[in-house]
């Protein structure tokens, strides 16, 4: 049974813009983004949203939704109120191209501030030989769809423009972690996820792990472990007495 | 390096909404019930280390062991020992409860309720923080919080410590119904205390190679499962230790004194 729902879609160009208000029809089994591509076939062509797979997996429509990161594919419109009025805004952390559509060029850069994985230089391609145990533990953050959302909400960023440079934010630092994990990978990870990547910005609030639509547990599996491996290589005196005495690699 | 600021043409370039937030749910609940929680632990803590109704045979007040100096009543002395002799004559709580407090303090999980709830940074996800600037745990004082691992260390013991406790009540004949609560508080505490975030490292989350290590691994996987349920021993077992302690000095005071209490 369709009905009428009362939409404020944010407008705007550059960081200029305004909410619009706008009535629109809604069928049952609906989702936000149906209702946005109704909105831009009926009433504002010139409606930017950018979406993709409509199905929650190519990370492409997220969006904020009644002022919480979403994705517009993944939002049934069955979960609020027929009389309730949503509002519907780009991400707050990104700049704003065209009314829904951010860049986010951002990420792109920091993805390119972290070096690639590293194997030893004597292991060839081919010769790699890892146990189950010894990867599935990274393989949870591959889940990853790369659609910004913990990026957004993230308010080191997200309230702190200024810390921009100085933190690559919580999808990378995962990154980083699931790399630092790797049985294989060599390069030097814990040092640099610290004093590069801003990984003492994070006060472990959870909101990435709160909004992220693949429910990867960023902060208790990536970020926290991440931060104890720096601990274990920057603060703990026990353990550079251990690797001292013992000549353990750290 | 780019500085910018709040008014900056980067942040322009960003939606230009003048609200904190645009939520519609309820989101300030959590955070002012985690404020409402951790306070009154904090009031109450601060009573109960100056009240000195801390023993009634065989029970010691949680907030108050181990006892450790003379001043401590005999029964109430860990193994019988006074390893603090008899200069030590403040209250006992003042002793060895910034241990325990370190440990709570510096734990994931409640800097994740604090910085919620005392320094709204953020209050809740996706609603503005009120503050200018944000360095977060890059330097004093916040860094501080790397040290948590020692604080575990000595958690582990303090929660061995009430474990004996426990069962030195529960040995009494006959055992009465604060045995049972003492015990069921020692049980949360050390589920608290082994799920924690460092013990996780510790046991095998620092290795790269589960498959070379496993009983490392076994234990790893046994701490992960009670570290997935971490902020609820984190509440449950702070709940418990405050139901205990307070029913140990109401037995003491006299105010419970039905059987088996």
């Amino acid at each position: 049974m369709g009905y009428k729902a009362k939409f404020r879609v944010w407008r705007g160009e550059g960081g200029e813009g305004r909410l619009e208000d706008f009535t629109v029809e809604v069928n049952e089994g609906e989702v936000v983004l149906d209702v946005i591509h109704r909105l831009q076939a009926t009433q504002a062509p010139d409606l930017a949203v950018r979406w993709n797979c409509k199905a929650g997996k190519c990370g492409s429509c997220s969006m904020e939704i009644n002022g919480k990161p979403r994705l517009g594919c993944m939002t049934r419109m069955s979960t609020f109120e027929e009389s309730e009025t949503i509002t519907v805004t780009p991400l707050r952390t990104f700049p704003v191209i065209k009314d829904l559509v951010t860049d986010v060029s951002f990420n792109y850069q920091k993805a390119r501030e972290i070096p690639s994985f590293t194997p030893p230089a004597d292991v060839k391609p081919g010769e790699y030989r890892m146990q189950q145990v010894d990867v599935e533990r990274s393989q949870e953050f591959r889940k990853c769809i790369e659609c910004f959302m913990c990026q957004n909400v993230c308010h080191v960023i997200r309230d702190h423009e200024e810390n921009k440079p100085n933190f690559a934010g919580p999808r990378y630092l995962m990154r980083i972690a699931e790399l630092d994990m790797h049985p294989y990978d060599v390069a030097e990870r814990k040092e640099s996820a610290q004093e590069e990547h801003g990984l003492g910005y994070c006060n472990i609030t959870k909101c990435c792990t709160e909004v992220c639509p693949e429910h990867i547990k960023i902060t208790d599996n990536a970020l926290i472990p991440m931060k104890e491996r720096v601990v274990d290589r920057k603060y703990d005196p026990l353990v550079w007495l251990g690797s001292k005495i013992f000549k353990r690699q750290r | 390096m780019t500085q910018t600021t709040a008014e900056s043409a980067a942040r322009k370039q960003r939606a230009q909404i003048r609200v904190r937030t645009l939520r519609t749910d309820r989101w300030w609940l959590a955070p002012a019930f985690t404020f409402a929680g951790l306070l009154l632990f904090l009031i109450y803590g601060l009573w109960a280390i100056f009240d000195k109704s801390y023993f009634v045979d065989p029970y010691i007040a949680p907030f108050s062991s181990p006892c450790l100096a003379t001043s401590c009543p005999e029964g109430a002395r860990l193994f019988g020992l006074a390893p603090f002799g008899d200069w030590y004559t403040l209250p006992p709580g003042i002793l060895i409860l910034g241990l325990p407090g370190g440990f709570r303090l510096t734990c994931y999980y409640y800097r994740k309720a604090y910085y919620r709830s005392f320094w709204l940074s953020p209050p809740a996800c996706a609603v503005a923080e009120p503050h200018g600037k944000y360095t977060g745990e890059t330097r004093l004082p916040l860094i501080l919080q790397n040290i948590h691992r020692y604080f575990f260390y000595f958690a582990i013991v303090i929660g061995l410590i009430l474990t004996y406790d426990a069962v030195l009540a529960l040995v009494h004949k006959p055992a009465g119904l604060g045995s049972w609560i003492l015990l069921a508080n020692a049980v949360l505490i050390l589920c608290y205390t082994f799920g924690c975030h460092s013990c996780r490292h510790i046991t095998a989350g620092r290795l790269n190679h589960f498959s070379r290590h496993p009983l490392r691994y076994k234990a790893w996987t046994l701490v992960s499962k009670l570290n997935a349920r971490h902020q609820q021993f984190a509440w449950a077992s702070l709940f418990s230790v405050m139901i205990a302690d307070l029913y140990v000095r109401l037995v003491a005071k006299g105010v419970i004194n039905f059987p088996f209490a």
